[in-house]
């Protein structure tokens, strides 16, 4: 099967170099980078608004910029959506016109009725239909953006900071929307972000970007753990991603038991339905390590693994460890004092203490 | 009203009204499209094309009423050129009284009109193009129904120049009644005969009446419009 999404890049912009080169299987891919790291230009250039010097990018098997090949196909030819950081849509025409605009232009592509409330099910935005965007709040105007883009029948969705420009009530309005498209739709997504919550939430694939360039690409769990990006700028809230299965509701503590690989965790929370999958983040100053099992502790969960890794220390006393519990990362910040005393090496026999657990995903 | 005017005038008046408006919708299709060239458009020359539509608007009316004489009277090479391919006649025409306002009118319409689609937010025609429109139909869809408030304000500012145009229209077609004498023609003939006055007067409240209907008119609509373009 051809891969979803190639993309190999490099275009000069002012003094600015972007070397970019990645790749998805589909699924959600988030470009993850602080502020002027070029994701922008980055899904710019896939999606046909900058032509780069030099580049490939391929979605499908479809090559949609070949610049060896001379292949540039302009943006109107590429399908792909664009959900941009303001919604962008057209304040002249309705909700209802806006989201069915890509069929004035690809009749044949034109979406069934039973398409177009799939996706107004699916953001929740039937009520809107007869309205005017310039009646609407930032939360809505993005969903419909959303649905527009959708509604175009795309090869591929870019979404650059969607909810950037959102206050939190409205960020957490539309991210279970996100997360719908990602797993009900087979529909390949780029999201940009700089927000570590978003892209723990979302990602299936991630590629950090810094200063231009790609430092690393690979499945979202792994990307996240590991101790050289952990110091990156954007992420300096280190921390891991578990991903698990719910075993039970205790109501009366209000915790759920949860089955992830590193094993069992409990976590505060609404009561959840049993199977239902969850994804938590552990952050790396919430975990402690002993040498042997703790007895007597106010923390509940205590998980057993072995060092993996022991990261530089911080310049000021701290340094993060990869600890591999039953193959799950998780990190740990502690001193450097601690590591000398504890005698901490790669392969030693360790239980991390973790303090806190937040929920990222329901 | 018909006894208030004599036949005369009221021909005079009818004359300026089918000159000004088929002036403004002869030269609306041109004036977008210059005004998009001008507003969007990177080519060698942009700055001169720029001065050339500007130049009847710093002319002296009757420089430019006497090179379209040169130019399009019937021994002039376009004239010429017109009546032998076309039979199209203009000078001493009410077809060039039309001509001639209307490139009077031409700088107010592309003015306005460029103006509003600078305006226009280029990311809106962007997200189009990202919908699968081409670039022709971004500008049908997005750019031009946004733009609509600035192109009828150039429509209203150039009918309005063109029913007052007085010094190109009577040089290049004079002044013959029911032919190409418009308003200003016709009162400025009242006031080169004695007795005139009361004739001058009627047809210039009828010029003060019509402006003023045209402005407001021109406001109520375009306050629609943006109205329905800001959503």
């Amino acid at each position: 099967m051809n891969p979803a999404l190639q993309v190999d890049v490099r275009h000069r912009l002012g003094g600015f170099a972007l070397q970019a080169q990645f790749g998805s299987d589909g699924g959600l891919t988030a470009l993850f980078g602080p502020s002027g790291s070029g994701k922008t230009s980055l899904v710019n250039i896939i999606g046909g608004l900058i032509r780069p010097e030099h580049g490939r990018v391929v979605v499908d098997g479809q090559v949609l910029l070949d610049t060896q090949a001379g292949i540039d196909l302009p943006s109107h030819r590429r399908r792909i959506g664009y959900v941009f950081q303001e919604a962008r849509l057209f304040p002249h025409l309705t909700v209802r016109q806006n989201l069915l605009f890509g069929r004035w232009f690809a009749p044949r592509l034109a979406p069934a009725t039973t398409e177009l409330d799939a996706v107004l099910e699916l953001l929740g935005i039937g009520h809107l239909l007869a309205r005017r965007p310039a009646g609407l709040s930032g939360g809505e105007k993005q969903r419909v953006a959303i649905g527009r883009a959708l509604l175009a029948k795309p090869r591929l969705l870019l979404m650059d900071e969607p909810l950037a420009s959102l206050d939190e009530a409205r960020k957490a309005e539309i991210l279970p929307h996100i997360e719908r498209l990602r797993d009900e739709l087979h529909i390949p997504i780029i999201y940009v972000s700089h927000a570590v919550a978003e892209v723990a939430r979302l990602a299936t694939t991630l590629a950090v970007m810094e200063q231009g360039r790609v430092v690393v690409a690979g499945p979202g769990a792994e990307v996240m753990t590991r101790l050289d990006i952990a110091g990156l700028s954007g992420l300096r809230e280190a921390g891991s991603v578990l991903e698990g299965e719910v075993l039970a509701h205790d109501p009366h503590y209000g915790l759920t038991t949860l089955r992830s690989r590193a094993g069992l965790l409990q976590v505060p929370g609404p009561p959840r339905s049993q199977g239902a999958r969850l994804r938590v983040r552990i952050l790396a100053r919430d975990v402690m390590l002993s040498l042997g099992r703790p007895q007597g502790l106010s923390a509940l969960n205590i998980l057993a693994g072995t060092v993996a890794e022991i990261g530089e220390g911080d310049g000021r006393g701290a340094v993060t460890l990869r600890i591999d519990c039953g193959g799950a990362p998780l990190l740990s910040r502690v001193t450097a004092k601690s590591v000398a005393e504890l005698g901490l090496v790669p392969g030693l026999g360790i239980h991390a203490i973790v303090k806190s657990v937040s929920v990222e995903a329901p | 009203m018909s006894g208030w005017l004599s036949p005369d005038e009221w021909v005079a008046v009818r004359l300026s009204l089918l000159v000004a408006s088929t002036a403004m919708l002869v030269s609306l299709p041109f004036g977008i499209a210059i005004a998009w060239l001008l507003a969007r458009g990177r080519f060698w020359g942009k700055s001169l094309l720029d001065a050339a539509v500007h130049l009847p608007l710093i002319l002296p009316p009757v420089v430019t009423g006497y090179l379209l004489l040169l130019s399009f009277g019937r021994k002039g090479p376009i004239g010429a050129w017109l009546e032998a391919w076309f039979g199209v006649v203009l000078s001493f025409r009410w077809t060039g009284a039309v001509l001639a306002s209307a490139i009077m009118g031409f700088p107010l319409l592309v003015r306005a009109i460029r103006l509003s689609i600078e305006a226009v937010d280029r990311k809106l025609e962007d997200a189009a193009g990202t919908l699968g429109a081409g670039p022709f139909q971004v500008f049908l869809v997005v750019t031009l129904p946004l733009c609509l408030p600035g192109i009828l304000a150039g429509m209203i500012l150039c009918f309005a120049k063109a029913m007052g145009e007085f010094g190109a229209t009577i040089t290049f077609v004079s002044n013959i009644p029911g032919e190409t004498q418009t308003l200003p023609s016709a009162i400025y003939t009242f006031t080169q005969v004695p007795g005139g006055e009361a004739g001058a007067m009627r047809l210039t409240l009828i010029s003060i009446a019509l402006s003023v209907t045209a402005l407001f008119a021109s406001e109520a609509l375009a306050r629609r419009v943006s109205r329905r373009v800001a959503g």
